[in-house]
């Protein structure tokens, strides 16, 4: 558990005492946060996708 | 000593399909094909890794209660190893789901394999969503409160009453979950009967090299290798 010090440090660096911020697109609403969870999610895609699996070469060149 | 018996009895019927069905070597096999070896084959198994979190910190939470993970620093702890691990557990599983929707992963007969997974993942939503109704806050009020009147505006606001906290947490804990996991059990069993979808060049070079398919009536047609051939 945070102490009272610590909470009040923690609010100072991440003010949540708002409503949350809004993306608006046509009908499309999301909020920042979704919004960036979303990004992060194409990004692994990507990732996984274009990174190398570790051993797959060696796999694949028949010393499996 | 067991009697002989003359005809077979259910069990052995029911043993025989599923050995049939689904082979030792094929229900745990020995290694995966070598294409496997991607990350993009990874999120599958996060996904699995993650329900088994969530399915272990719920079972905890609901064994102390609402007192328990609202005031105290270890219930503080596993409330947010479980909210974190639905978390995770939609994040893999929407990452797992581009990739089998991009890889057309009903190829070759797989198409229960996708329709078990599209299911899981739309009864993991309502599963996930009873449980901020759960919560026994102000939170779970405001968001019932809220998510009561969705219910109502589409007509089965009578079938589902989001402010009624027994009924939620009866589907979050009970009724989803066992939903959720006897889909995956089916899913990962329909993943181990046809295998792993194979990448589209690796299925075009088996199709070219295997021959063509059978006339009507079975036997092999006359342009394939096996013609006049009796087996």
């Amino acid at each position: 558990m945070l102490n009272p010090t610590g909470v009040a440090v923690l609010g100072a660096v991440f003010n949540l005492n708002h409503p949350a911020h809004v993306v608006h697109w046509h009908f499309i609403d999301l909020t920042v946060s979704n919004v960036i969870v979303i990004g992060v999610m194409l990004l692994v895609f990507a990732l996984a996708i274009a990174l190398p699996f570790p051993g797959a070469a060696r796999r694949r060149g028949g010393a499996a | 000593m067991s009697a002989p018996t003359t005809e077979k009895s259910w069990t052995v019927r029911v043993r025989e399909a599923g050995v049939a069905a689904l082979p030792p070597e094929k229900l745990l096999p020995d290694s995966q094909p070598t294409y496997v070896a991607s990350w993009i084959y990874v999120f599958g198994v996060a996904s699995l890794a993650s329900l088994a979190v969530i399915v272990g910190s719920g079972m905890i939470l609901a064994l102390k209660g609402p007192a328990w993970w609202h005031y105290t620093g270890v219930g503080h702890f596993f409330n947010s190893i479980h909210m974190w691990s639905v978390e995770l557990f939609f994040f893999v599983m929407v990452v797992h789901l581009w990739g089998k929707y991009w890889m057309a992963a009903w190829r070759g007969g797989r198409t229960r394999v996708w329709v078990t997974g599209a299911i899981t993942f739309l009864v993991a939503v309502p599963c996930a969503l009873t449980g901020y109704v759960s919560q026994q806050n102000f939170d779970a009020q405001w968001i019932s409160t809220q998510a009561k009147d969705a219910m109502n505006s589409v007509g089965i606001g009578s079938f589902f009453n989001l402010t009624n906290f027994g009924q939620m947490y009866s589907y979050h804990v009970l009724l989803l979950p066992v939903a959720v996991i006897a889909l995956v059990i089916t899913h990962v069993l329909l993943v181990r009967r046809h295998g792993v979808v194979p990448p589209f060049e690796l299925e075009k070079r088996a199709l070219a090299a295997a021959p063509p398919p059978p006339d009507v009536d079975g036997s092999p047609s006359p342009a394939s290798p096996m013609a006049g051939v009796r087996s």
